[in-house]
């Protein structure tokens, strides 16, 4: 390499919490021994072995997904070459960053996972309630401290619930999953499609500055979605705790245990009603604000992050490779910080190979001037404290390791849960679908332009949404269907979902088969060219057609359903065999799926 | 574990050791790498045996030419050592056991390790004189594709597949298990330490005292490395399928799959 750059002191920073307990990887490999010889039932085994983070594969007992928490996305370098090691050890060599800022290892031998648990520990890592029905990864917006719109930096206030939370008696056994989301503002967090969401909030009271937050509650996506409810116009910092008890046990006591189908807290929300739930959470926050104990709070850490830039040994100015301009356009955000920016690095579906890995640790230390990347919420990782005129030397580093895809805050970036490719419940290859898609696009270069790039593409290999579908300006789930006795691929489209503070879900449109599906998101693209007006953006555009406010020749979605509906014609399989498989598979397809254990 | 002069062959052999041997003459160090990597420096002292050159004319009594070329008699201290995660060295290691060389191990490093810890190298070649080499094939170490095909029917007989987790989830011998090569190393040394070797093992349920047969992709490369990695901690039965895998599809036999996972498509290659 040309240019070299030496690590500051920043670069060798440690997290300040260790969230691991090795004993736990030692019970972890006794249990996965009793439960071969048959000294332990498979449903209480599947119970603790999602407890501890290990998701079940796809049509194996003989493999799990581990499942690694990253409370507030916060990664080290140092622990980015663990996990490089550990997925070339015990995975695929490549590993996943989730849309909840957690990194998965996929195809882990069951008897192995014990082994990750070993080497998480020695970083500070744990996989620790990381699926299972209790308080999961607590995600923070990847922006929180840099961005322009925040009232203050949550995220301290995230990291203290997590850490409040991991293995706390009150949440080993809830009667689901449960998720907490803070954001900086309304548009760069997902709060009100989790349990609880949550974003920084000022009031003056007496002439005197008060933090607090507006709370978000049961909202969330899956089979059936529902958009989250605010709470009550301020609850101040001191109220963060204790009305995070009382929901948590609101839920435990009341949400549903019997019907596995409708057990989030978001149908208890629903089946009651928001007034009486309202109701419920605030009076039994006053008996938690009453009975606990003074010394039961959250242990926020207000020390702010040491900021220092790296030191360039070398200021030889290399000519700045092609693409420069794309990539910063479409992958950067000024900070509020003067000359300091956020680089978002897409992955492709959120996969990225342990070398990358190894190339983003040191990336991290040469570059940024906090020392960590933060995961995103969009199967990113984002380093934030570039200063600016580091950027082109940045940019030729990512491209060197095969990470400087432009388009990461576009619609180019196309987000898709991991689907046929591990899930148990996929019934199609969502995953394989995210990553043609996003290379179509860059191929079409369609990532340079701006009236796209506030829309968004969601895939999910099923109805459950991991994929996050229900929020996207174009959404897709995935189903089967057949023409005689002949299967095809075939997803659901919806349109015009959003996650800002005008969060709506998508707009069932019609169903597309999967090779039909990039032809027929060109041709909304091709359409909207036709008709937007001056000013007009792709995602307003849809937004007026599912409101039925649009004048051009699309008004409704119907319109966009009959002028879409002649690509979607499933050919016969003697002309267009290919029709009838899905990507990454030559064989004609059929549904399979297994037992769900609920995976993002 | 170190001492060259130990009747018992250790599996490898530390970094001071070889320092201090170097100029010793009843030790010789193989360079197994390329040519042109030789070329440009070794350890010193080092004979460069390129696998290539190795696999070329991999009869026993080529080998046992080879040997005698790089002044090896047969009580010759050998230590192999390569850059490729110590999987070519073990694949030499095994031929030259193969063929009944007994005192011969591995370098606990591999040359990229040698020189990060700012040891000496050499582009010089050293002077040697050819030896005499008897031939006492030693087939208990080799299983071939005949032999395995019974050996996996009966019990206390392990197959261990060495490939990366995606090649084996696509196709493998049936009823082998998988421990990816890379799951063999440690930081900074080609093998992992002999307690957590160990605590792979009972975590995978394989007994100590089981046949284990190791195999791989195509020349028992990696599997070569396993077949160190269980010897070094005293794994007493071992064998390598030495034709693996390639071998194994050319010949037809049967093959396991994981079916019905579109497994490829979260590899980020």
């Amino acid at each position: 390499m040309a240019q070299q750059l030496r690590p500051s002191k920043s670069a060798s920073k440690k997290p300040k919490i260790d969230w691991s307990r090795r004993e736990e990887a030692d019970n972890f490999a006794r249990t996965v021994k009793l439960y071969r010889q048959g000294k332990i039932d498979h449903d209480s085994f599947r119970r603790f072995r999602l407890q501890h983070g290990a998701y079940g594969t796809r049509m194996t007992d003989d493999y799990a997904m581990v499942r690694i928490k990253i409370p507030a996305g916060q990664i080290y370098p140092y622990q980015l070459e663990k996990i490089a090691q550990l997925s070339e050890m015990y995975s695929i060599g490549s590993a996943h960053v989730s849309t909840r800022e957690n990194i998965q290892l996929h195809w882990v031998v069951l008897e192995d996972v014990s082994e990750i648990m070993h080497g998480l520990a020695d970083v500070g890592l744990t996989s620790r309630e990381a699926c299972g029905n209790t308080v999961r990864n607590v995600m923070c917006s990847p922006l929180s401290g840099v961005c322009n719109d925040e009232m203050f930096d949550a995220t301290s206030y995230a990291i203290a619930t997590a850490k409040f939370l991991l293995r706390n008696p009150l949440n080993q056994t809830l009667p689901r999953k449960f998720k907490f989301n803070f954001s900086c503002c309304e548009k760069h967090g997902m709060i009100r499609i989790a349990d609880v969401g949550l974003i920084p909030q000022i009031r003056e009271l007496d002439g005197k500055k008060q933090r607090g937050f507006k709370i978000f509650l049961g909202g969330g996506l899956g089979n059936k979605s529902f958009v989250g409810y605010q709470l009550e116009d301020f609850t101040p910092e001191e109220d963060l705790l204790y009305t995070s008890i009382a929901v948590l046990q609101i839920f435990d006591r009341m949400g549903n245990r019997k019907n596995m189908a409708r057990n989030r807290m978001r149908y208890l929300v629903d089946e009651m009603g928001w007034d009486k739930f309202q109701n419920l959470i605030l009076k039994q926050r006053t008996i938690v604000r009453a009975t606990q104990s003074v010394i039961v709070r959250l242990n926020i850490n207000q020390k702010p992050n040491e900021i220092k830039r790296p030191i360039s040994i070398s200021s030889e100015n290399g000519s700045v490779p092609d693409g420069y301009a794309r990539w910063l356009k479409s992958t950067t955000y000024k900070q509020k910080q003067e000359g300091y920016s956020a680089v978002f690095v897409t992955l492709e579906a959120g996969d990225i190979t342990a070398n990358q890995l190894r190339a983003m640790a040191e990336i991290t230390m040469d570059f940024s001037a906090e020392g960590f990347a933060r995961n995103g919420f969009s199967q990113d990782i984002i380093l934030r404290y570039v200063h600016e005129s580091d950027l082109p030397r940045l940019y030729s580093r990512l491209l060197e390791a095969g990470l400087a895809n432009s388009g990461s805050l576009t619609m180019a970036s196309a987000v898709g849960c991991s689907g046929t490719s591990s899930c148990n419940l996929a019934l199609t290859n969502s995953h394989r679908l995210a990553k043609e898609i996003q290379r179509k696009f860059l191929e079409l270069k369609l990532d340079e332009d701006d009236d796209l790039s506030d829309a968004t593409i969601k895939i999910s290999g099923c109805p459950n949404s991991c994929g996050q579908h229900d929020i996207a300006t174009i959404g897709f789930f995935g189903g089967g269907a057949r023409v005689g006795k002949d299967m095809y691929p075939n997803y659901s489209m919806s349109l015009g979902g959003r996650f800002d503070d005008k969060t709506m879900l998508g707009v069932t449109c019609m169903r597309v088969p999967v090779k039909r599906a990039i032809p027929v998101i060109l041709k909304i693209i091709e359409l909207f060219k036709k008709n937007k007006q001056p000013d007009d953006t792709l995602s307003r555009w849809i937004d007026r057609i599912v409101h039925d406010n649009e004048s051009s020749e699309i008004k409704s979605i119907k319109d966009m359903k009959k002028i879409l509906s002649p690509l979607v014609i499933p050919p016969s399989k003697a002309d267009d065999p290919d029709f009838y498989s899905d990507y990454g598979t030559d064989t004609s397809y059929h549904t399979i799926t297994g037992k769900g254990e609920c995976a993002a | 574990m170190c001492s060259l002069s130990s009747e018992i062959t250790p599996t490898t052999v530390d970094v001071d050791t070889v320092r201090s041997k170097i100029n010793d003459d009843s030790l010789r160090l193989i360079d197994v790498r390329r040519e042109e990597d030789y070329n440009q420096g070794h350890i010193p002292n080092a004979v460069n045996l390129p696998l290539a050159s190795l696999l070329s004319g991999d009869s026993p009594e080529s080998v046992v030419k080879l040997v005698e070329d790089m002044g090896i008699a047969d009580d010759t201290k050998v230590v192999v050592y390569d850059d490729t995660f110590g999987a070519l060295a073990s694949r030499v290691t095994w031929t030259l056991q193969y063929i009944g060389h007994k005192n011969v191990a591995l370098l606990e490093v591999t040359y990229s390790q040698w020189k990060e810890l700012g040891l000496k190298t050499s582009t010089e070649k050293p002077n040697i004189k050819p030896a005499k080499h008897s031939l006492n094939l030693n087939p208990d170490i080799m299983a071939t594709a005949e032999y395995l095909e019974n050996a996996k029917e009966k019990d206390n007989v392990v197959l261990i597949d060495n490939r990366e987790r995606l090649n084996f989830l696509e196709q493998h011998i049936p009823g082998s298990i998988n421990i990816p090569y890379r799951t063999l190393a440690t930081d900074g040394k080609i093998l992992r330490t002999k307690e957590s070797m160990r605590n792979l093992l009972k975590n995978r349920g394989i007994p100590e005292d089981a046949e284990i047969i190791t195999y791989c992709g195509s020349v028992g490369t990696l599997s070569g490395l396993a077949y160190y990695a269980l010897k070094s901690i005293g794994i007493p039965n071992v064998k390598l399928y030495v034709n693996s895998f390639k071998e194994w599809k050319k010949l037809e036999k049967p093959i396991g799959k994981q079916e019905n996972a579109a497994y490829w498509d979260l590899s980020a290659e």
